[in-house]
């Protein structure tokens, strides 16, 4: 016993020891966070990413990895809005770092800094796995993600005093060369106003409440239930009446329901990115969006 | 005006509505596990024994027929910016009502440390900590039934801290009251029993994660009941039980993305050292000095949406305590336990899980072959599991 607590006090004091790092280290949860704090903070935060592209972030396991990432954070950047129920909670009991605790500035919930669609008026799982605070797939609106880049400037702020200027100046530029990008992506998006898409899962309502789409129905029979036989078949009979133009779904979901669904109806199955790292185009969030609408158009010229 | 009337009429509702969600956001997240077991034994588990290996009254192999399995209501919640508190009551069968986890611990220590109050289980090996709902089985690892009795419960202090390190490094420490099998009695003024962790694990590329464990536990027992053939006539013993495991987790996912298909290998070893005084029922005392060791792999694989398939393989190996026992529950009889298990799960959704058992239970004298038949549903709150 004796000897347990010796090793505690001398690990401590090594660790007490050690030059403090000048770097800010950021927890993101999601790629798109890991992607919009290197655009605001740059090599001043070295970021850690628990999720890629092609993992399912309502479904990630608490790993020891990510533990000893958290224990380390200062910030910890997340979408929020009950997306990280499932493995959060227990990161933040198990990592005993105070910095990052719900509640603290360290603590950053993307989804909570901007309005929610789909906030359900009565919660009942016999809707699926649907999450009280509203849809929390935000990253797929630009302006959504621009006021988010602003709250998390100012929250940067807060954490590293140290770099304000350096984070002011960043802030402003990001914001600069978003508004010119999402002029372009809203022009180049028209043709898109007003079409018929069936989706995978609840996650583009964002997309489609900035381009004008409309949701002609979803493979899954319920949010965070797979798709069934039954209800690809009863989507398919309603598509006949109500046709849609294209399928779309995310670069970690299941392609076969999509493919399936595009081969019995002729629309085509559109495999898009979601995320920062969901494609050979999605480097960035710029690449994203440019990407998202690069395989949005192709479809719809296709579906003609 | 009718307008006017219909928006005076909607911004006055909108307060009460707002005051009403905001007493209840307080409320602590509640979650309820509803599970339920049907169980067919060729043989009485009543009878059960293991030759040459002091049970408890948990360490029986389950219940014939139908029962209520581990249903479980948990309440849990931020206290105040520096405290979490959590508890779970388990719902048995025979309309008993247990407090299974009521703790407090900290949230703001920060510098890796945790530090936990109240009644918890045991963070020694893998399969202590979890709840009976997260097991992959029906029932529990051989040697986890045969030497904690299911798992290692107690009341007691939990220290716990994770160092700075690229690779998850945790240390952990318990003091505990000691009134749980293998502990007994609360000797010690209620410190009766102590235990210390490391575990360590990382990611291996995209697809795979891993953790491993080694965790000793010392346990004082003043005149802990044996349960025997005959339970009117228990056995005693008083002593000191010293637990070393060893514990291996793998997970494999393709990139990282467990929806599809996933597989996990789990691996465990248990080695127990029983020293003091056994008083058969009805005989008188016997200087006790036994080892027994005990071992498990299991691996559950996932090979479509909603379907896995598990396989498991338990063991245990008794030494023989001489001659002064033959004829007592410690005698072994040149018995060499072991048990398989296969089992088939569907979830419908990640709240609901349908399960089939089979076990070639070969631990007792008698082989038995064992079908158990489960369900296990989780309402209310969206409950974090750990790795």
């Amino acid at each position: 016993m004796k000897m347990l607590l010796k090793l505690f006090v001398t690990l401590s004091l090594l660790m007490a020891l050690q030059p403090a790092s000048a770097q800010l280290h950021v927890f993101a949860c999601e790629p798109e966070w890991a992607a919009l704090v290197h655009e605001l903070a740059g090599d001043t935060a070295e970021i850690t990413t628990a999720t890629t592209a092609y993992q399912d972030p309502h479904q990630i396991q608490a790993r020891p990895s990510l533990i000893a990432k958290l224990r380390r954070a200062d910030l910890a950047v997340c979408s929020g809005a009950g997306l990280e129920v499932g493995w959060m909670p227990m990161l933040l009991r198990q990592a005993g770092n105070d910095a990052v605790q719900p509640g603290r500035p360290g603590y950053f919930e993307a989804a909570m800094q901007v309005h929610r669609l789909e906030v359900p008026n009565t919660v009942d799982r016999a809707m699926g796995d649907i999450h009280p605070e509203g849809n929390p797939h935000v990253q797929m609106d630009p302006r959504r993600m621009a006021t988010i880049a602003t709250a998390l400037t100012e929250r940067l702020k807060q954490i590293d005093p140290a770099h304000t200027a350096d984070y002011t100046a960043r802030g402003a530029d990001f914001s600069k060369r978003w508004q010119a990008a999402m002029i372009a992506w809203e022009s180049k998006a028209k043709p898109l106003h007003g079409t018929r898409v069936v989706v995978h899962h609840r996650g583009w309502v964002y997309l489609f409440d900035w381009l004008g789409l409309q949701e002609a129905g979803d493979l899954e029979p319920k949010p965070g239930v797979p798709p069934s036989a039954g209800h690809l078949a009863e989507l398919k009979t309603e598509l006949a009446t109500h046709p849609a133009r294209m399928v779309i779904y995310a670069a970690y979901q299941d392609e076969r329901p999509a493919q399936w669904l595009s081969h019995e109806t002729g629309m085509p199955a559109v495999k898009l990115p979601f995320t920062v790292g969901g494609s050979d185009g999605a480097k960035d969030l710029f690449g994203l969006f440019d990407d998202t609408l690069d395989k949005m158009m192709g479809a719809l010229h296709e579906s003609h | 005006m009718k307008r006017y009337a219909l928006l005076l009429a909607l911004t006055s509702a909108i307060p009460s509505l707002a005051s009403a969600e905001g007493s209840n956001a307080f409320n602590p997240d509640i979650a309820l596990i509803l599970s339920g077991t049907y169980g067919q034994f060729q043989h009485d588990p009543a009878g059960y024994a293991i030759p040459g290996v002091p049970l408890t009254a948990d360490s029986g192999p389950g219940e014939r027929g139908f029962t209520l399995g581990e249903s479980e209501l948990s309440m849990s919640a931020n206290i105040d910016p520096d405290w979490y508190g959590l508890l779970t009551f388990a719902m048995a069968g025979d309309n008993t009502t247990s407090v299974e986890n009521a703790y407090v611990q900290t949230t703001s220590l920060g510098n890796g440390v945790t530090v936990r109050g109240g009644r918890f289980f045991s963070g020694i090996g893998y399969l202590n900590e979890q709840h009976a709902h997260t097991w992959d089985f029906v029932d529990t690892a051989l040697p986890y039934r045969a030497f904690l009795g299911t798992q290692y419960k107690d009341d007691g202090v939990q220290l716990r801290w994770v160092a700075p390190l690229d690779l998850f490094t945790e240390f952990g420490a318990e003091w505990l009251n000691g009134s749980n099998f293998p502990a007994g009695g609360s000797a010690n003024n209620g410190r009766g029993a102590w235990s210390t962790y490391v575990h360590v694990g990382d990611d291996v590329g995209d697809s795979n994660s891993w953790r491993a464990g080694l965790s000793y536990l010392a346990t004082k027992a003043v005149d802990r009941n044996t349960i025997s053939v005959n339970p009117a006539n228990d056995d005693l013993f008083t002593g000191t039980s010293k637990l070393l495991v060893a514990d291996f987790v793998w997970k494999w996912a393709p990139m990282g993305n467990a929806t599809q298909r996933n597989f996990k290998l789990q691996a465990e070893y248990l080695h127990v050292n029983n020293d003091g005084d056994f008083t058969p029922a009805g005989g008188t005392v016997i200087p006790y000095d036994g080892k027994n060791n005990g071992w498990y792999v299991q691996g559950i694989y996932q090979f479509m949406p909603r379907w896995r398939i598990g396989l498991r393989h338990d063991q245990i190996r008794t030494n023989d305590p001489g001659i002064a026992f033959t004829g007592t529950v410690l005698d072994p009889q040149g018995h060499n336990p072991s048990r398989n298990s296969l089992m088939l799960d569907f979830s419908n959704s990640e709240f609901s899980r349908l399960r089939l058992q089979f076990n070639r239970d070969e631990s007792a004298l008698v082989a038995d072959n064992q079908w158990f038949l489960q369900y296990q549903m989780s309402l209310g709150a969206h409950g974090a599991h750990q790795f």
